[in-house]
């Protein structure tokens, strides 16, 4: 047992964590903003895929990773458009349109990957990572977190920025009130719809990163399904948060180091059934939701339409 | 008084400023309704404008299309002369027309400064302190105390509707718009807001208040205008009314307001002589337990032919009470006894058959199932009894029998007993609703606000109703937060404070001033 807490483990476990952790970290943060406007967002699920699909394959026929995120998030948020539109605008129910979006963007993803891709799989290359200087010579944490691509760190930065905008602006103030009571923040002249639109992007954003990431960095490779419910785990992970950013990021590394576990203990030279192994991180969904589930708190206006003058 | 210089008064002779705020001639169109047809009114600084009129008779519409909640359909709205379209209530906010809505307009999880916040630019920081130093010296100002840092859900509605008077002023609004304010407050606090609104336009504003209450318009108005079905009826000049003097306004405002019949006027006032039957209903030491508002030690007798009238602010343990009895909510403690009989722990069905009545206040999800035909509805407390059953299965000859009886004998208007109750009018239901609970074998009947919501005829149908119930002797306890009500048909009057009845008084010559006194929590 001693085996397990060698430097190779730890080092191993951590930075898995890390890599599975931050697509979850960006869908539960992308999540919590819509949340927090009142725009329950189960499209998520589709809007990582678009994500990791763009994604991938911007990296792979221009080369450039940066320019692979950067489509990523621009996926996510076409689909997030989407979600604005039937859901914020028009009032259709979100749930419905939530679960449309994930089937369709898993539909599609499949069957364009299938076209494109269907001989051969290519592989991108390893993302380059970026030491940062006295930090990354520490053992164990300083390879498994500040040796790392430069994403990461951005990533981390999101969850710094988001918190200070849900703390300390206005816009956190808009963005609360846009969920808790809609028609207070329109009495006080503040568009609902533009401040729930724009909230459904930056989800669309920060989901589509997060799927490009399992693609680019991850996994370096585009499969059909590959977010595999990350963006379901999200929406697990912001309802816990009660929206709080820095939760969502404890939360995702504790999901992370679930899903990772595999490889550490395999590290480890540990001997437990891969099946048995797969299971944690949803046998940890389950558990946390039967322990903390009843302490989640929702905005009272999630999921309803806000129509202005309405009775 | 509905002289054609009233009803276009937004032009007014030359020589004179333009009013601060014209609507002229602006009409909105619900969905079956007119709720404002060709409305003139014209607002002056320095002036309480009261907009009067039931409920329904488009107040809040009206002035919604001044806060930028609601378009107009035909018309015009003008500022200082100018036409200006409200598109939106930034639009409102930005020239300076303020609003405290009906419903309070707080976000309840966020702080009384961060309310005011709202509506900053995105990205800079709410600033908390600045507020908080505006608020002090608007809050002294106007002789308000409130915390800054107070979380809004955290105060009472009084205190809520204080946030958004000092919001609006501190926003530089040049008229406030106050709808239906007094509703939550107990007669003291309207009071405090009568003063208040004085203060506000010494400053310069205008206010414009709405209510539905006679006594108020002719306390705080300096001008009053008129609301009947959506249509302007009316508008009395300040100078009218102060040479008027209020009984005289008083009479003029009614008579425009109810036409000719007046409510409650040829009803010769409260019925004598005191009831002297038997006690029917007995409560003792009544706890409910309530997340809100528990009853503790609720002790009440309503003789036989009485009608006990139970007064107080909304929501402060009427309903739970009146469940209780009903057996619709467990008893914590104490006992129930209807004829000496002990009926606590009997269910809704077996109390129901012992004689005892609730018309609920909640006509729509409580008291009737909507989409089902008013015959179903008659028989909704008596499913599976005979004749309307047999063995279990619905025998339809008998219950249409029924229905089409309590249908002609309570008169409620309807195409048919198969037509869904939902599809009727407020006053309809709520007679189908007094047909089910007053036939047969009534003894105790309790009312909860049995008027709420309805028009003139139906009020004073309503209010009849009870007295006949009375007249046959039944014990009657009358749950109502109109005053008005209560003293008019009342023998004995208890008032209920946070949970408590906090004392019973004889619905004599002074029993106003008394009842008012324990509403407002002078008893405290
Ligand atoms: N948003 C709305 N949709 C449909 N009907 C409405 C709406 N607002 C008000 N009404 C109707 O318009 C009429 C006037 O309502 P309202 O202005 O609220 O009256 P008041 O404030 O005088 O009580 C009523 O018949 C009401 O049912
Ligand atoms: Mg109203």
């Amino acid at each position: 047992m001693s085996a397990l807490f060698t430097e190779a483990f730890l080092t191993a476990l951590i930075l898995g964590a890390v890599t599975a952790g931050i697509p979850l970290m960006l869908a539960g943060l992308g999540e919590q903003i819509s949340e927090k406007a009142g725009v329950l967002n189960i499209g998520i699920e589709g809007m990582m895929l678009i994500g990791a699909y763009t994604g991938f394959l911007v990296a792979y026929f221009t080369g450039s990773i940066w320019l692979g995120f950067f489509s990523g998030s621009l996926g996510g948020m076409a689909v997030a458009s989407l979600m604005a539109l039937f859901c914020v605008r028009l009032g259709l129910s979100q749930i419905v349109i939530g679960i449309a979006l994930t089937l369709g963007a898993e539909g599609l993803t499949a069957l364009l990957h299938h076209f494109q891709f269907s001989q051969s799989y290519p592989r991108l290359e390893a993302v380059e990572s970026l030491a940062i200087p006295g930090l990354s010579a520490l053992p164990v944490i300083g390879p498994a977190l500040f040796d790392r691509p430069p994403i990461i760190y951005l990533a981390i930065a999101a969850v710094a920025v988001t918190a200070w905008v849900f703390r300390s602006t206005n816009l956190g103030l808009a963005l609360q009130a846009a969920g808790d009571k809609p028609a207070a923040l329109d009495a006080a002249g503040v568009d609902v719809i533009a401040v729930r639109t724009g909230a459904v992007l930056t989800t669309g954003l920060l989901a589509g990163l997060g799927g490009a990431f399992m693609a680019e960095v991850g996994a370096g490779i585009f499969v059909p399904f590959m977010t595999n419910g990350a963006g379901f785990i999200g929406i697990v992970l912001a309802m816990l948060a009660r929206g709080r950013p820095l939760w969502v990021l404890l939360g995702a590394l504790l999901f992370g180091a679930c899903l990772s576990a595999t490889t550490a203990l395999q590290v480890a030279g540990v001997d437990i059934p891969t099946d048995v192994i797969q299971m944690l991180p949803f046998a940890a969904v389950l558990a946390i939701l039967v322990v903390f589930g009843r302490r989640a708190s929702l905005p009272p206006a999630l999921g309803s339409h806000y129509v202005r003058g309405a009775r | 008084m509905t002289d054609p210089a009233a009803s276009s008064g937004i032009h007014p002779s030359p020589g004179m400023p333009d009013p601060l705020i014209a609507l002229d001639h602006v009409t909105k169109r619900f969905p079956g309704v007119v709720a404002n047809d060709q409305v003139s009114v014209a607002i002056w600084p320095g002036e309480v404008h009261v907009l009067l009129g039931e409920n329904g008779a488009g107040k809040s519409t009206l002035v919604g299309m001044l806060s930028g909640i609601q378009q107009p359909d035909d018309g015009g709205i003008l500022i200082e002369g100018r036409e200006v379209s409200i598109d939106t209530p930034a639009t409102a906010l930005s020239l300076g027309i303020g609003t405290v809505f009906q419903h309070a307009m707080l976000v309840p999880s966020l702080t009384v400064a961060e309310n005011m916040a709202l509506g900053g630019k995105a990205w800079t920081r709410p600033d908390r302190q600045g507020i908080r130093r505006d608020m002090d010296k608007v809050c002294t100002d106007l002789g308000i105390t409130i915390d800054p840092h107070a979380r809004v859900g955290s105060l009472s509605l009084g205190e809520q509707q204080q946030v958004e008077i000092v919001r609006a002023v501190l926003r530089h609004s040049r008229v406030l718009i106050l709808d239906e304010a007094t509703a939550m407050l107990t007669p003291k606090g309207a009071q405090e807001l009568g003063a208040l609104m004085r203060r506000l336009v010494a400053r310069g504003l205008a206010v414009i208040f709405i209510t539905h209450k006679l006594n108020e318009a002719v306390e705080f108005g300096d001008r009053i205008t008129v609301l009947r079905l959506g249509r302007k009826v009316g508008e009395i000049a300040p100078d009218r009314l102060r040479t008027l003097g209020s009984e005289a306004v008083t009479a003029e405002i009614l008579r425009l307001m109810f036409g000719s019949h007046v409510v409650g006027a040829d009803t010769g006032g409260r019925r004598r002589p005191t009831p002297t039957g038997e006690t029917v209903l007995a409560l003792s030491a009544i706890d409910v337990p309530d997340e809100s508002v528990p009853v503790r030690g609720v002790d009440l007798t309503i003789r036989s032919g009485e009608i006990l009238g139970v007064a107080g602010i909304d929501g402060n343990g009427q309903k739970q009470l009146a469940e209780a009895i009903a057996g619709q909510r467990r008893l914590g403690a104490g006992t129930i006894r209807l004829a000496g009989v002990a009926i606590e722990t009997l269910s809704v069905a077996d109390r129901r058959r012992l004689g005892l009545r609730y018309v609920t206040d909640d006509r729509l999800n409580e008291g009737t199932v909507g989409s089902f035909p008013i015959a179903l509805n008659l028989v909704l407390k008596q499913v599976g009894e005979e004749p309307f059953w047999f063995r279990g299965v619905q025998r339809s000859a008998p219950i249409a029998d029924h229905a089409r009886r309590l249908v002609s004998e309570f008169d409620v208007r309807t195409p048919g007993v198969e037509t869904a109750i939902g599809k009727l009018s407020g006053g309809n239901i709520q007679k189908a609703l007094l047909a089910r609970e007053l036939s047969g074998e009534a003894r105790v009947v309790i009312f909860a606000k049995p008027t709420y919501g309805l028009d003139v005829q139906n009020i004073r149908a309503t209010r009849q109703r009870i007295r006949d119930a009375a007249e046959r002797g039944c014990a009657v306890m009358l749950i109502s937060t109109d005053l008005e009500e209560i003293l008019e048909l009342s023998d004995r009057i208890a008032v209920m404070d946070q949970g408590r009845v906090v004392g019973v008084v004889d619905n004599d010559a002074d029993a106003r001033s008394r009842v008012g006194a324990l509403m407002s929590g002078a008893h405290r």
